[in-house]
């Protein structure tokens, strides 16, 4: 590889403000078919919180001092955030960025790489938000919360979608083709999603393994989530933020390195 | 003095390369390629396949970092000011990337928001820009719904979006039938009549010859001849051909190599290029059993003679 391409592609991304069209041409796309998308994002969840909420929470007295449902909710929101950011990252962008060619033809254009990025982090975050809201909606509709504390769930959701965006990202940048993205799925998606305190409380875990898994962007997650949901005060909530937003902004880093050496060569 | 020099560096040229070189793996695509575009123009850029040339349209667009070099475009320097430079050129690339969930309204629409042009400019331009690429009417047709001249058509209408000074494209006709071909070649003249400057590569020799005001022959990274197509063959080549073809042709024309200036062979044809062609016409009409086609040179002969007749993949 030339020596004079190290610095272009080692740069720290410039996002710009230019990022918006292409955030929009996105939303163009998602309107023609919202409706389809809308049952999609809601099904999966809601099939995991009646299926397990009411079946298996039926046997439960009790789960972290609320009753299962009541518990898995949180679980369940950062859940679906998870997917629906990852998915668009990975599936959805790696098509308009390998199959469609969307983005050499935006990258003919004033834009760059780094606003077709951006454009996608923030898009695919905004349809995690979506999936987020639409959980909690239904959340709020069985009344499994009832504090005002739960809105701040909105703000969190968001962020864990910028997290899980920038992540899918990376593995976008690297893959040779959509086969690649079961990998990520076996080996980071649903581990995580077991060992996160999605479905049950994280300290059933043995000890070793609750090290680990407290670092996982997952369990900072649910560690918001769950509390404000339960009308309570998360417990080093700023260190859970900052944890997420640390992971965003190094994995958007190095996506856009990975994907400026993919498409700038 | 500043404003001087200003006067100086921007000229009239649109596109101005020069010493550009570009490695790939420690091979070097592009081996010190130099060329200036004078704005109104249409400059092309030939060569086999492999030869550099849509590599040296990347570097060109800032697209990729050359390894060395200079490049201005529109005035700005390429790669470090392209996002501006961009602002003002078109681009139809090899392949048709429309966006395929979109109408072809829509795809002009999304596309001009990528220049940070108002909806209600792009919008009313739509019209116009559909009309110029004989698309009038099809402004709610999906893009699965139309024919790949059409498909081609409307990459270059949505190339237009934002009205560039120039406009670069990449093989426009390949893969067209000759109906498509001709109305995209009108289409190209008016485009420079208007003044635009245009950056072509193709296979066509025709379509070179035609289009283009100067043009450039890229061979392995380096460019082995410019000049205006009629200069070029006039510079390059015997003036006049004669194609010998059937089965005893090529023995034929050995034993008679004398009676051109020039002999070339591929498969069962072989290619006299002459100054006068009276002495090799006087003995073929004494060979009636072969068949042969006497024309004048073109630009293909160049480009053969220049790049050889090895297939290139």
């Amino acid at each position: 590889m030339n020596k004079a391409l190290f610095p272009a592609f080692f740069a720290l991304p410039r996002p710009g403000l230019r990022w918006l069209p292409i955030w929009r041409r996105n939303f163009l796309v998602w309107r023609k078919m919202a409706a389809p998308s809308i049952l999609g994002n809601l099904a999966d969840p809601l099939i995991y919180m009646f299926g397990l909420g009411y079946g298996l929470g039926g046997l439960l007295p009790e789960v972290g001092g609320a009753s299962y449902p009541a518990f898995l909710a949180a679980g369940m929101v950062v859940a679906s955030t998870m997917n629906a950011a990852t998915f668009e990252a990975l599936y959805s962008a790696f098509s308009r960025m390998h199959v469609q060619k969307t983005w050499d033809a935006i990258l003919n254009t004033p834009l760059s790489l780094d606003h077709v990025l951006t454009g996608e982090l923030v898009w695919a975050a905004s349809k995690a938000l979506l999936s987020g809201m639409a959980i909690l909606l239904v959340v709020f509709a069985l009344g499994l919360t009832a504090s005002p504390l739960a809105l701040w769930v909105v703000p969190v959701v968001f962020l864990t979608g910028l997290a899980f965006a920038a992540l899918g990202l990376i593995v976008c940048a690297l893959a040779p083709s959509y086969d690649f993205f079961m990998y990520y799925f076996t080996l980071f998606i649903t581990p995580m999603l077991l060992v996160s305190g999605v479905f049950f409380p994280a300290e059933q875990l043995p000890v070793a393994l609750r090290a680990v898994a407290g670092g996982l962007p997952l369990s900072h997650a649910v560690q918001l989530a769950r509390p404000l949901l339960l009308g309570e005060t998360p417990e080093n909530a700023a260190g859970h933020v900052a944890a997420l937003a640390v992971i965003a902004v190094l994995a958007f880093v190095l996506a856009t390195v990975l994907t400026r050496r993919r498409l700038l060569k | 003095m500043a404003a001087l020099n200003r006067l100086n560096t921007a000229g009239t040229d649109t596109l101005r390369v020069a010493g550009l070189r570009k490695s790939y793996g420690g091979q070097e695509v592009v081996a010190g390629i130099s060329f200036a575009v004078p704005a109104g123009t249409c400059f092309g850029l030939l060569g086999p396949n492999g030869a550099g040339k849509t590599t040296t349209l990347r570097c060109c667009l800032g697209l990729t970092a050359p390894g060395a070099g200079d490049i201005r475009l529109g005035g700005h320097t390429v790669p470090a000011d392209a996002g501006r430079a961009r602002e003002r050129v078109g681009v139809v690339p090899q392949f048709d990337n429309l966006d395929p969930d979109f109408t072809a309204g829509e795809n002009l629409l999304v596309y001009g928001r990528y220049f940070g042009i108002a909806d209600a400019a792009i919008r009313a331009r739509i019209p116009e820009l559909l009309d110029f690429a004989g698309l009038a009417g099809k402004e709610k047709a999906r893009i699965p719904s139309l024919s790949g001249g059409m498909k081609r058509r409307l990459t270059l209408a949505r190339a237009l979006v934002n009205d560039p000074d120039i406009v670069f494209l990449d093989e426009p006709t390949t893969g067209l039938d000759p109906q498509a071909r001709h109305l995209i070649w009108e289409r190209l003249k008016r485009l420079t009549a208007r003044g635009k400057t245009l950056i072509l590569t193709t296979h066509f020799m025709d379509e070179a010859e035609r289009l283009c005001d100067r043009l450039a022959v890229l061979d392995h990274g380096r460019m082995v001849a410019e000049g205006a197509p009629r200069e070029l063959i006039a510079a390059q080549i015997e003036p006049q051909v004669v194609e010998i073809f059937g089965d005893r042709a090529v023995d034929w024309a050995k034993s008679r190599r004398a009676l051109g200036e020039r002999l070339e062979v591929a498969g069962d044809t072989a290619f006299f290029y002459c100054r006068d062609p009276a002495p090799l016409l006087a003995a073929l009409a004494g060979a009636p059993a072969l068949r042969y086609l006497h024309r004048a040179a073109n630009l293909e002969d160049v480009f053969l003679k220049l790049t050889g007749r090895e297939l290139r993949d």
